[in-house]
């Protein structure tokens, strides 16, 4: 029973690759972890720029991750899991970007903490 | 999903087949919910990453060296769990038990390291009831911890259900099932990494 008979793949399922693949993206995981541990602790770079190249650095590994060994690509027999997986990105990103925002905004509008204090006396 | 149907001639076989694909979507699904889950207590951490109540931050309390140790292990696990997916597949014993084994000691290696500083920061005075940014440090790290010991359950029980009863289609669709999971887990830690220790070690 190979894969490569139905037209459709479970998640995980090896495609044609096989062991190449995960080597590919073992490869690529070490690389883009290595790059994102010099960068934290590296002095060479303007230091703002720092957190925006590791989340930059994370999202492309987690992406080496669900292509090489999750086996999520972007082919014809993949649409349904590509589906959800956009799903669940949407939601993740509400969730995180959202609850930053508001509590944002709300530290901002919000009273210095011993103004409140002086208040309630 | 396409609308073309399975042009295998015997009809078990397509069945086993399309079985194969359900519980993998399934299992999918549930994996992209419980990343939901992470994302919430993502959320929680990055909200309360500077209330430090006067305590210890991340610079104070984070060593990268065995951060980086903790993530080649689970990368190089998460390598091996592949490698084993492959073996149980192609029924190869030798590589499904000898990449189960090292699989399961890189995750014991995982674990000790991250139980071990955990326990160092609680000595410290460091523990989850200091600050609102250690309580949401330890429910993320630790819920991260708890799935990774769960899995090293799932794993030996993989191991000795194929033991026991074979490369069998309902076991092989059980190792699919944990391979996810495994892989899954590595995805998260690619956010923990990230987010708590390299952003809070450089803050």
């Amino acid at each position: 029973m190979s894969p490569a008979e139905d037209p459709d793949l479970a998640p995980g399922d090896e495609g044609t690759e096989g062991i190449a693949g995960y080597v590919v993206g073992l490869g690529l995981a070490i690389l883009l972890t290595g790059v994102s541990f010099f960068v934290a602790q590296t002095t060479l770079v303007w230091q703002p720029s720092i957190p925006v190249a590791l989340a930059v650095l994370a999202i492309a590994q987690m992406g080496v991750h669900l292509v090489f060994f999750l086996h999520i690509t972007t082919g014809p027999d993949n649409v349904n899991n590509v589906m959800a997986l956009a799903f669940g990105v949407l939601i993740v990103i509400l969730l995180i970007g959202g609850s930053l925002w508001i509590m944002a905004h709300l530290n901002q509008n919000m009273m210095p903490m011993d103004r409140i204090m002086q208040m309630q006396r | 999903m396409n609308g073309a149907p399975a042009t295998a001639d015997s009809h078990q076989m397509s069945e086993l087949l399309s079985k194969r694909i359900v519980t993998g979507y399934g299992f999918w699904i549930f994996l992209l919910s419980d990343i939901i889950m992470f994302s919430a207590f993502f959320a929680t951490y990055a909200v309360l990453a500077r209330a430090t109540a006067g305590g210890p931050t991340g610079r104070d309390l984070f060593n990268l060296d065995s951060v980086a140790i903790e993530t080649g292990c689970l990368l190089l696990s998460s390598f091996t769990c592949g490698l084993a997916s492959i073996g149980a597949q192609t029924r190869r014993d030798l590589l499904f038990y000898g990449a189960m084994t090292v699989t399961f000691l890189l995750g014991l290696g995982f674990l000790s390291i991250e139980v071990r500083e955990f326990a160092g920061m609680v000595a410290r005075g460091a523990g989850p009831s200091r600050s609102a940014f250690l309580s949401a440090f330890f429910t993320l790290v630790g819920c991260h911890g708890l799935h990774v010991s769960a899995g090293l359950l799932w794993l030996l029980t993989m191991m000795a259900q194929v033991f026991a009863k074979g490369y069998r289609p309902d076991i092989l669709r059980r190792v699919l099932c944990f391979s996810l999971f495994w892989h899954a887990l590595d995805i998260v830690w690619i956010g923990v990494f990230t987010v708590v220790y390299l952003m809070g070690a450089g803050q």
